[in-house]
């Protein structure tokens, strides 16, 4: 990306990347993907490619950490040094840093912390290839990892972003896009609660627009949950058909 | 009153599972009046108490227990042994030795060493203190032979069986002894290591396809095969 397009989006309503305004990218899930982890999940959202490992519910280390009335939740999200064109150092970014609080956030009204006090749970997102919207992506892994993980869930969380290039709302953001938009919206839902865990919002929207990027968002949502669940489905509908053949 | 679902569906977390007169059973939760799954795994409604049966979850510890743990520290008057649970377990000196324990004369480590593997019983737990373990009861203490195995904890009762079939089955093919620790860790001691592996592989089978029917014959008949293959190898 060295020089900025003239346009975005074409008068027919078609992105760079070929994409119509409402139209995802294409995505494509596994679960129990880690065999040392207690639940894994893989995502590819477009160009990202983002892994997620959990631990726990396990004591808590270091133990001064623990709640005497309910379970924490930690999050590490982490870049790969070669998921981005230039290297990224592999130490946390400020960037990072936050993004770990925004999903650990996203992810906590999901699981029950109450149930399991003084324990604890590490979420640990490592981001192999990055291609804008990785927060989104991110949450929908994790969330669905820590279900494979056994820990008992109010619904799974999944993230989806919309955003503003040129004049027009579209969904779903990638790179380009991101840098050279005019917004860009990251919501996390719970689709069966109707309950949103996370909203951002980076740039500026008039009111009416905002609310079209949200709603926007919220499908893109839903489209994704029927993927995330199907995911998760195919892990066990496996096996069944291989044992009832 | 309408319920969501069909019997033994397979529902993931958030799952819709019934509406109205309801009560959430195992694996659910109820919100206003609607019921939902916690868990991934198959929903069952039981007179009106709506149950999911988990593939996947963790041990969870219960007062009464039997489970196979691995000490993880010897401390000044007890040890700390990981049940694969939550929270780790700890084990006094005095349950062990059964006589008063006094530190200057007794050495803990050369009753039990870290990397030891026990089976104890949970004798108290609850949500404000970590579990504690006794071994004071006939066929429990230190494992000295066998191997160890994990299967995810919510399918001990498919290993089990129906009134214990499925264990007794693969007892009575293999001719091993087997402990089925509630939290997960199963013992096998054979006569030697292939009576033991082919227990071993049999209680992995029922891991993988719990889930599915008329599993006991199929793990017979896995059984009879594999042996008779032994005996034909044998006799070559």
């Amino acid at each position: 990306m060295s020089e900025k397009p003239e346009k975005l989006i074409d008068k027919k309503g078609i992105r760079l990347d070929g994409r119509k305004t409402d139209e995802l990218r294409p995505l494509k899930l596994e679960v129990g993907v880690l065999g040392n982890a207690d639940g894994s999940a893989y995502i590819e959202h477009g160009k990202n490619k983002i892994i997620v490992g959990v631990f726990g519910p396990r004591e808590m280390h270091p133990k001064h950490l623990s709640q005497n009335d309910r379970m924490v939740l930690r999050c590490r999200y982490h870049m790969a040094p070669f998921s981005v064109q230039e290297r990224k150092s592999p130490a946390p970014s400020r960037r990072e840093v936050e993004l770990s609080k925004v999903i650990r956030e996203a992810l906590e009204p999901s699981v029950f912390v109450d149930l399991y006090p003084r324990a604890g749970i590490d979420v640990f997102v490592e981001v192999l290839q990055a291609d804008g919207g990785t927060r989104c992506a991110a949450i929908t892994a994790a969330s669905l990892a820590i279900a494979d993980a056994g820990i008992p869930l109010r619904d799974l969380v999944v993230g989806c972003a919309a955003g503003k290039i040129d004049d027009t709302v579209v969904l779903d953001l990638y790179d380009a896009e991101d840098k050279l938009g005019a917004a860009d919206v990251p919501v996390a839902i719970m689709p069966n609660l109707n309950a949103v865990t996370l909203l951002q919002m980076d740039g500026i929207l008039t009111p009416a627009e905002f609310e079209t990027a949200v709603s926007m968002a919220v499908e893109g949502c839903k489209k994704i949950y029927a993927i995330q669940k199907e995911a998760l489905r195919t892990k066990y509908m496996t096996v069944k058909e291989e044992a009832e053949e | 009153m309408p319920t969501y679902f069909e019997k033994k569906q397979l529902v993931t977390p958030g799952e819709l599972l019934a509406e109205g007169d309801y009560v959430a059973g195992e694996n659910s939760y109820m919100e206003g009046n609607k019921i939902y799954a916690q868990r991934i795994g198959l929903a069952d409604a039981e007179n009106k108490k709506v149950n999911v049966v988990a593939l996947r979850a963790f041990y969870v510890p219960k007062t009464g227990d039997i489970v196979i743990g691995t000490v993880i520290e010897v401390g000044f008057n007890g040890w700390t042994v990981d049940i694969k649970a939550p929270y780790t377990a700890l084990l006094r000196a005095s349950d062990v030795l059964s006589r008063p324990f006094k530190p200057q004369n007794d050495e803990l480590s050369q009753v039990l060493n870290a990397g030891d593997l026990i089976v104890a019983k949970i004798a108290s737990y609850d949500r404000a203190h970590d579990p504690q373990l006794t071994v004071g009861e006939p066929g429990l203490g230190k494992i000295t032979r066998g191997q160890i195995m994990r299967v995810t904890p919510t399918k001990i009762p498919r290993v089990i069986g129906k009134k214990g079939s499925m264990i007794s089955t693969i007892k009575q093919e293999t001719g091993c002894q087997i402990i089925l620790g509630v939290n997960g860790v199963v013992l096998v001691t054979g006569k030697n290591v292939e009576d033991e592996e082919l227990a071993m592989m049999a209680i992995q089978k029922i891991e993988a396809e719990s889930h599915t029917s008329g599993l006991t014959d199929r793990i017979t008949q896995l059984l009879k095969e594999e042996k008779s293959k032994r005996e034909e190898k044998k006799n070559e």
